[in-house]
């Protein structure tokens, strides 16, 4: 250490604590989740589910980060927070993931786009999924076209979240 | 475009087991998750106690926001207004003449009932109100209608309890935290009231759509009895919701079903009540019975 100074300063031969590392994706992950604690009363599914937009877009950014498991916790934090019945998003989500560790078995090399499709396969899957058991327990009968712009929208919004993601990646890493 | 870090761990044999454990733990999660689901199939609030952290947490947070935005929620309401200004002041001047004698005649018909009700020694005790609370937050990006209200069991909220606002019925308690708890909007396609149109007693039963609007099926043989434009009110049948609280209007008709609105609107109340359910409320022994005996046992004792 040169100058005590300039501890914030990025520099070469420094590495950032492990907790940046690690502890940023997931406390965004969780932050995401958190928005429904904003004081919006909503007369219909209209908020886009961004815990798991930005879980996606850490997984497609940088596939090497998580196991597999950490859609249980995470999903088990976003069913505290949504109102889905608990359970639904341990389940969905990790089944999201092994969906696309097995997708990336036969794709490795795959662009942008691509990464787009999977994501909005994996929200389509996990929407419609939440949206069946929010049926079976308890819901009545929901109907589906009820979630459909909020899938439109959630899909059509994942780049942003990729772009956000990848700006506080960029400042993880860097020491 | 560059190859991307596979996750395949090569001929590591210490890495290869650590990838197959992880998908084992993944896989058997996924599964208590989907156990999970099930026992909420039988069980819809049983696992409620978990969300008692994440509640406690987010109720200072969703108040504070609440704080802020309650001014800015009304801001297209009032555009709204100033757009048609010059002709619903006379629209509205007309409705105040027209209400003027209705509220005179309203005020002689609620001397009329008092003086009755004095007549009948009935008492008009209505201890039914538990609380008043706000909506600070609600389940926005689930197919469910939840809410949450800023009080909870510590406050004396029940699950059940019936949460209105004066302009008429929100919904009722489904799950209570020590200091918030959801209320199960009246929208919500669970949440199934009885009502009765306001002016001839039809009964019907209204069910929430999930879309900010209900649907009512009367519950007469024949042909569908709502038009646009009928009031629905509480009946009070089922013993949760007191009757005669406001519930929706009818906007459309087809076939053998109605769409109703709700009047209240959970986004634009400033605070709610919360109620006892109704049959509690009937049931309880009146405060006035015990002491009128014991006055009653001294007058005994003193007259002879």
């Amino acid at each position: 250490m040169i100058d005590r100074h300039l501890n914030h300063v990025p520099r070469l031969g420094r590495h950032p604590s492990r907790f940046r590392l690690a502890g940023t994706p997931v406390f965004t992950v969780m932050l995401g989740s958190c928005l429904t604690a904003l004081p919006v009363i909503a007369q219909s599914p209209v908020m886009p589910p961004f815990g798991l937009l930005v879980l996606l877009s850490w997984r497609l950014l940088r596939p090497d980060l998580w196991r597999t498991w950490i859609g249980l916790p995470l999903g088990l934090f976003d069913d505290m927070m949504s109102g889905q019945p608990i359970g639904s998003g341990m389940f969905l989500w990790t089944v999201a993931l092994i969906g696309i560790d097995m997708i990336e078995h036969r794709m490795v090399w795959r662009s942008y786009r691509q990464d787009w499709l999977i994501a909005a396969l994996a929200i389509i899957f996990c929407i419609a999924g939440g949206l069946f058991f929010a049926r079976i327990t308890g819901g009545g009968n929901v109907r589906f076209l009820l979630v459909a712009p909020q899938i439109v929208w959630t899909i059509l919004l994942f780049p942003f979240v990729v772009r956000q993601c990848a700006r506080i990646d960029r400042w993880r890493v860097m020491a | 475009m560059a190859r991307p870090p596979s996750r395949r761990p090569g001929i590591n044999r210490k890495a290869q087991y650590s990838l197959f454990a992880s998908y084992v733990v993944a896989v058997t999660g996924a599964a208590i998750g989907l156990l999970l689901v099930v026992v909420a199939i039988f069980d819809p609030t049983g696992f409620s106690a978990i969300r008692i952290g994440t509640a406690e947490i987010g109720r200072p947070v969703s108040m504070a926001l609440k704080g802020m935005v309650s001014g800015v929620s009304s801001v297209d309401e009032i555009l709204a207004a100033y757009w048609r200004a010059g002709t619903q002041n006379v629209a509205l001047r007309r409705q105040v003449e027209a209400d003027r004698n209705r509220i005179i005649e309203a005020k002689g018909v609620a001397q009329e009932n008092l003086r009755l009700k004095k007549l009948l020694k009935l008492v008009d005790a209505d201890a039914s109100q538990v609380l008043t609370a706000r909506l600070i937050a609600s389940s926005a990006s689930s197919a469910r209608r939840f809410a949450r209200l800023n009080a909870g069991r510590w406050q004396g909220v029940r699950p059940g309890m019936p949460v209105r606002a004066p302009e008429g019925l929100i919904g009722r308690i489904h799950i209570v935290t020590p200091n918030s708890s959801d209320v199960l909007l009246l929208t919500d396609t669970a949440n199934i009231v009885p009502v009765r149109r306001a002016n001839d007693n039809i009964p019907a039963i209204s069910t929430g759509l999930g879309d900010g609007s209900v649907e009512i099926r009367a519950l007469t043989a024949g042909r569908n009895p709502f038009r646009p434009g009928d009031l629905l009110v509480t009946s009070g049948i089922g013993g949760v919701y007191q009757p005669n609280i406001p519930v929706a209007v009818v906007v459309r008709a087809q076939g053998e079903i109605a769409y109703a609105v709700p009047l209240a609107n959970p986004a634009r109340v400033d605070a709610v009540v919360v109620e006892r359910a109704f049959e509690q409320a009937v049931t309880r022994p009146g405060p006035a019975a015990p002491p009128v005996s014991e006055e009653g046992a001294a007058d005994n004792a003193v007259t002879p």
